[in-house]
């Protein structure tokens, strides 16, 4: 490890997936979807992350299949070029270098050099236009594209808008209230505007549009719900249109079957509704997809649809409306209002996820481990509904228990459940096992389980700490009956107040004996076993804002927040105190394995870390301006196996990872590796995928026809299978059933050659032996935080290291082939 | 996939006393057969080979009576005071008998005069039984000796003169045939081995000692006395294990159910009290009209006899099982489909397709799937389950809520279905747990109904209904209120006390924990 390395914030989780249409590869074996800045490769059979293309400087805002060659890719972004990539190596082919935002990206079968893009007007704000972009065939990766010529003037930005129709013949475009169809052959431009509002007070605005793929029609979306069928639009005066009515709000994204016998559409309801021959009444829905679908896109051998959904999920539907698949990494909810925490018995991250669940969210291998359905309610996806909404969530030290509160405010009264969940090991998951009605008259501020390490079930308390002026305590009855259902529930033990000022936090010291109680602005200490006031400290003026007990050698000391910039550190043995500095703190983290605190401050539109041990006031670490968003939770997730820092500053990062939560839902942590160890291309899952069918004829196939196409052949690809198997001919010769194989005096020259050429190779592999572990040892890290992205903070060039291999490489993998170019398959000719 | 989530109706926990495994059983007894007897019933037990006939004491005769019978099928009258503890052995076939007169007298079941008579005591001898060898009785007296005797020759082995008052209860070892035990008004319990010549254990029970019990392992003891039940183990030299004050007058018999699982004790307070043996909780009671002074519970349960101190001797029957076999004669699915795929045994290279199990909704879970609240309403205002759950009913009206489309569900309807909702309304919006969703309701209906108010005249009694239902809880909750305000004004007067003791008891509390922390 680098011992000096500086400490560099890096974003978790993944960007949104929804920022464009996402595509299948022409045999829907993959799915390509734009991530940030990069585009993903999804296999479409396991839904696993088969490769990342990174490249783009800016946010892609789309992907097209090149429509000549099917395995080559297109893709925009803000960064003002277009790159075309072979997706299944993952090679950036061409970079044509267009100079304006590109902010939508459609090709054409047709159109045999260029491609559409929406740029905005230069001069013009907020205007934008539609332009056809001439891409050159000139040799070498970086090419200028500066040719365009404009299509159509006034364009929404957004890629649902525009919409080419049967072959390329006509382009159209809403906006506002107007759809505008274009006819490149005849370059006539027709106009149809329809009424802000219609009679019956709907909203008529233009939401999207998608042309039928072989008849002359156009559907579009309306801000009602309604979708209109236009045809005869080659007229400005005698249209026709039809109308789809089901959605009761905004439809936001429509797409017609590759035949164009059915249309999908998709609104805020979470349905997908397939409208069969454009009739308003055969159509077949796919209800409760989880949340509001974003884009549908359809593969082009029409068995699977996916769709994008606002919360960061890719859903995979078969062509019969059967739910298949379903990626989701972090699912970002509207509103995280339960904090961060951590499972003890997974180390997975939990928080809010879909409507009324509790996502378990694997940071090692960015997925989704399981969604627990905490509201246990039929989801009404209807804007102004007051939804029941998951508040506070809190383990027990072992994960055995899970407590939860939900509310839902209706104007005048509140609902609200606390809920205790019991982990059952038979079926792995968490039991509803005590549900309690209105625990507290008002909202719950802080709830926290007492931390011992003890397996007695009699010993666990839960805290609740309400706006109600009350704190109430939990503990586990035992039913002596032996027919009762379940022998064990939650009732309450103790009520305790403070001078009837709001309870705002709750925490309990790390043996359990104490509990600390923040009351507006005073902190009340409590013996655990008796429920008595044991004394009270107070910083005036100001609200608490964040209380914790120090840990291990700094136990003695209670730290609190108050919300008029202070941090203070009381010492417990003399109730006096210790020392205060004078910090707006909105996050304060205490780490469960060591004595260190973090505390997030909040000044002048910047987050700024500070790390410090209870005991004495300098804090230990101190990294400004962390990131330009308020912070808004933290969490300290233990590391499997300690890390060996070497810097001495950074010793707080040895056992526990620190993860933050802004406001704009970004999930950031730190690294201290250099950004090259971290940046790495995982190719192994495509490894696994393509051995898949190994059957010897397409092994031999695949040889003769990789002769054919030398330069083409992937270079990576033949440096793995070196590794992989030793010679193909021994290979071949092993995977044949013995009734087919020729003679054995035919194969024996083969046979002997093969082991001749392997000692050839020799030198070869001392070229390549220093390149090889590098990227072995490169991989092994992206095991551990594989989609881990780079921020601003560092400019990296994966690109650079990237053309370093291939470039070493070369000479071993030319020798290669020239071997396998060698080899003797005449023997199958004999068949 | 997530599939339709069903309306979760919410189950509030039941008030009152708790329906148990063992209210049940002790429930399921006929009325009781009330005998009277010539005087206060003393002892009452039953014979331990069928047809357990029992034998109860009562003044100076003993009456043997059958299972179901009323009349007694033998008496033994031949005392010329009071007799007492009338005793079965064993084998069913002997039976003995203390008197006032203070001899005790051993009667053959199927004979009328005594077989044997012991003469030894020179006061009352209230307390007579059988040792477990058949052979030897045992007996205590008033005149504060507890003697064993020798039944074939009729003489006393042993007389232990220890307690210092009556002894007037006692119970043989049915493990050990030498073993016996006798409690005292001496406030102390005493056990004999006939192989000493003194006693080898001494339990102070603290009152006058009313009636012990050995348990059938031998190792625990029962002791009462005064108030009190006292549970002491005799393994460990007679260290108590538990004590129950659970009667509010002198306890003056025990009795153990046939499984040993229970324990019964009766009491001058007219109760009956069942423990369980393993917890000591009291699981049951039993009422009754007199003061009571002996009972009996019979093999298997199946009768409990509790005898009274006005002579009213209670017998209580079992109610015969319920049988079981209605339940069979349920339909048998078809043979076709009941045998159809059941012997297949798969095979290594089959495939299993496992069918999802069908869901099957409720009908107002699926008018609500289809988003039809209306009817939804409607399905939920039939009568069987706005009658008997109006859990539900209260649930789908709270769904109704959550989406938003209470209001137009409740809209539209006839005078008849108004009419209906506010009987309904007017019968449960009192329920504390009903109350916040009906009341939303009841707002809805007024406001909605409002312009049509007074076209009806049953819709109109039915509001007028309504205001009065809640005018009452109003007038109710304040009334509650005032109590509560006068409860305080109570409690503020004791915590005064208290909160002075409690400051004084959290500066302790601190220099505690300093101190424990300075040795750290």
């Amino acid at each position: 490890m680098v011992a000096a390395a500086a400490l560099r914030v890096v974003c978790c989780g993944g960007s949104p997936l929804h920022g464009a249409r996402a595509v299948f590869s022409a045999d829907a074996r993959y799915l390509l979807c734009t991530s940030g800045d990069f585009v993903k490769v999804y296999s479409a059979a396991t839904e696993e992350l088969v490769r990342v293309l990174r490249g783009h400087g800016g946010l892609v805002t789309g992907v097209r299949l090149n429509p000549h060659n099917r395995l080559q890719l297109y893709s925009s972004s803000l960064d003002g070029s277009i790159k075309l990539w072979d997706f299944t190596d993952g090679i950036l082919i061409k970079t044509f270098t267009v100079g304006y935002k590109l902010l939508a990206l459609y090709a054409l079968a047709s159109c045999e050099d260029s491609v559409f893009a929406i740029i905005p007007k230069r001069g013009g704000r907020d205007t934008f236009q539609l332009v056809s972009v001439k891409l050159t065939k000139t040799a070498g990766q970086d090419v200028e594209a500066k040719e365009f010529s404009v299509v159509l003037e006034g364009v929404d930005a957004s890629p649902k808008c525009t919409a080419f129709g049967r072959e390329g013949e006509y382009v159209a475009s809403v906006k506002n209230f107007h759809l505008q169809v274009y006819f490149f052959k005849r370059k006539q431009l027709n106009r149809f505007s329809l009424r802000a509002t219609n009679a019956k007070g709907g909203n008529n605005l233009f939401t999207c549009v998608a042309c039928h793929p072989k008849e002359d029609c156009i559907a579009t979306g309306h801000g009602d719900g309604k979708i209109r069928l236009w045809r005869n639009f080659y007229h400005n005066k005698e249209y026709v249109f039809s109308t789809l009515h089901w959605h009761h709000d905004r439809v936001m994204d429509l797409c017609f079957s590759i035949e164009g016998t059915s249309l999908l559409s998709g609104g805020v309801e979470a349905v997908l509704v397939q409208w069969h021959s454009g009739s308003d009444c055969k159509k077949d829905f796919l209800p409760r997809l989880g949340s509001a679908i974003e884009y549908i896109s359809v593969s082009s051998d029409g068995t699977l649809y996916c769709t994008l959904h606002t919360d960061n999920r890719i859903t995979i539907i078969n062509s019969n409306l059967r739910f298949s698949k379903s990626i989701q990494g972090l699912i970002k909810a509207r509103d995280v209002k339960t904090g961060l925490v951590v499972d003890p018995r997974t180390k997975a991250l939990v928080l809010n996820g879909e409507p009324g669940h509790l996502q378990f969210y694997c940071l090692q291998s960015d997925k989704q481990l399981y969604s627990l359905d905490i509201v246990q309610q039929e989801y009404i996806q209807q804007a102004g509904l007051n939804q029941t909404d998951l508040v506070k969530v809190a383990f027990s030290a072992q994960g055995k228990w899970l407590a939860t509160v939900e509310e839902r405010e209706e104007e005048p009264d509140l609902e609200l459940h606390l809920k205790l969940w019991f982990f059952d090991e038979e079926t792995q998951s968490f039991k509803l096992n005590t549900q309690i009605s209105m625990p507290h008259d008002d909202h719950i501020t802080a709830m926290c389980f007492r931390d011992m390490d003890e397996l007695e079930d009699d010993s666990l308390i839960l805290v609740t700490a309400g706006k109600d002026c009350l704190f109430k305590v939990w503990v586990i009855l035992e039913d002596t009956d032996p027919e009762a259902q379940q022998s064990l529930s939650w009732s309450c033990d103790f009520v305790g107040s403070y001078h009837n000022y709001q309870a705002t936090n709750c925490c309990f010291s790390e043996d359990g004996s104490l509990l600390a109680v923040s009351f507006e602005e005073t902190v009340t200490v409590w013996d655990s076993s008796t429920w008595d006031l044991k004394c009270t400290f107070c910083h005036p003026p100001g609200k608490i804002r964040d209380i914790s007990f120090g840990r291990l050698t700094c136990s003695k000391y209670l730290i609190g927040a108050t919300d008029h910039g202070f941090l203070c550190c009381w010492n417990l043995l003399s109730c006096a105190l210790e020392w205060s500095a004078h910090l707006n703190v909105v996050v304060l983290q205490p780490d469960p394995l060591s004595e260190h605190i973090a505390a997030v401050s909040w000044l002048s539109k910047e987050s700024s870390l500070f790390v410090f041990k209870p005991n004495e006031p300098r804090p230990i670490c101190i990294q400004r301006n962390l990131c330009k968003e308020r912070i808004q939770f933290a969490a300290f997730v233990p590391r499997d196996v300690p890390e060996t820092i070497g810097s001495e500053k950074y010793l707080w990062l040895r056992r526990s990872q620190l993860y933050f939560f802004t406001d704009t839902q970004e999930l950031m942590t730190f690294s201290t590796k250099p950004p090259e160890e971290r940046l790495t291309v995982s190719s192994k899952q495509l490894a696994v995928e393509e051995s898949l069918p190994v059957t010897p004829f397409s092994l031999l196939l695949g040889k003769h026809r990789h002769q054919q196409s030398q330069g083409d052949i992937d270079l990576t690809k033949v440096v793995r299978n070196r590794h992989e198997q030793d010679s193909p001919a021994v290979k071949e010769l092993l995977h044949t059933p013995a009734h087919v194989l020729p003679s054995a005096s035919f194969l024996c020259p083969i046979f002997i050659n093969s082991l001749l050429i392997s000692k050839e190779k020799k030198s070869a592999e001392e070229v390549a032996d220093e390149v090889e572990m590098e990227s072995e040892e490169a991989e092994e890290d992206s095991d551990e935080e594989k989609d881990v992205t780079e921020m601003e903070q560092e400019n990296i060039k994966p690109m650079d290291l990237f053309g370093e291999i291939t470039c070493k490489l070369s000479k071993a993998e030319e020798k290669e082939l020239r071997k396998v170019r060698k080899m003797d398959y005449s023997w199958i000719s004999a068949f | 996939m997530a599939s339709y989530k069903p309306v979760v109706v919410q189950a509030v926990p039941k008030l009152g006393e708790k329906v148990t495994q063992d209210t049940l059983y002790w429930r399921g007894y006929k009325t009781p057969v009330q005998i009277k007897e010539f005087g206060a019933v003393n002892k009452i037990d039953f014979s331990p080979v069928p047809p357990y006939n029992y034998a109860v004491t009562a003044s100076s005769r003993i009456h043997i009576y059958g299972r179901y019978s009323q009349e007694p099928i033998k008496t033994f009258s031949r005392f010329k005071d009071a007799a007492y503890c009338a005793t079965y052995r064993d084998d069913g076939k002997l039976l003995v008998a203390g008197s006032e007169e203070g001899s005790i007298r051993l009667f053959d079941i199927s004979g009328k005069a005594p077989l044997r008579q012991f003469d030894g005591h020179t006061k009352a001898v209230h307390v007579v039984g059988f040792l477990s060898d058949k052979y030897r009785i045992f007996s205590g007296g008033d005149d504060y000796s507890s003697n064993l005797w020798d039944i074939p020759s009729a003489t006393e082995i042993v007389s232990y003169t220890e307690h210092t008052d009556y002894v007037r209860c006692g119970c043989a070892s049915k493990l050990n045939g030498d073993v016996f035990i006798t409690g005292s008004y001496d406030h102390t319990v005493k056990v004999f081995d006939a192989r000493t010549k003194s006693s080898v254990m001494t339990i102070e029970h603290g009152h006058p000692v009313e009636s012990v019990l050995l348990f059938p392992s031998g190792g625990l003891l029962v002791s009462a006395g005064g108030r009190y039940v006292k549970v002491w183990d005799v393994l460990k030299g007679g260290q108590l294990l538990v004590s129950l004050k659970n009667h509010h007058k002198t306890v003056t018999c025990l009795c153990l159910n046939s499984s040993g699982q229970r324990l019964l004790s009766g009491s001058l307070d007219r109760h009956v009290k069942i423990y369980s043996t393993t917890s000591y909780k009291v699981v049951h009671s039993f009422n009754y009209a007199t003061s009571i002074l002996s009972l009996a519970l019979s093999p298997e349960d199946e009768t409990i006899v509790v005898g009274m101190t006005n002579g009213v001797l209670n017998v209580k029957h079992r109610k015969p099982e319920e049988s079981k076999e209605k339940s069979q004669k349920k339909r048998q699915p078809a043979y076709r489909t009941y045998v159809k795929g059941r012997n297949y045994m798969p095979k290594q290279e089959d495939f299993f397709v496992s069918k999802p199990g069908k869901c099957v909704l409720r009908k107002y879970d699926k008018l609500l799937k289809g988003f039809q609240s209306s009817k939804a309403l409607d399905a939920v205002l039939e009568p069987h389950i706005r009658l008997y759950t109006p859990e539900v009913t209260v649930a789908v009206m709270q769904e109704l809520n959550r989406r938003g489309t209470l209001r137009s569900a409740l809209a539209g309807r006839d005078e008849k279905q108004i009419s209906l909702l506010l009987t309904f309304v007017t019968r449960r919006v009192i329920e504390p747990r009903f109350t916040p969703i009906l009341v939303t309701v009841a707002d809805m209906i007024t406001d909605i109904y409002q312009p049509v108010l007074g076209q009806s005249a049953v819709v109109d009694k039915q509001f007028l209904r309504l205001q009065e239902a809640i005018g009452r809880e109003i007038d109710y909750q304040e009334e509650l209120l005032e109590v509560l305000g006068m409860m305080d004004a109570l409690f503020a007067t004791l915590t005064k006390k208290k909160a002075t003791y409690l400051e004084e008891n959290t500066s302790n509390g601190l220099t505690n924990t300093l101190d424990q922390d300075m040795c750290n």
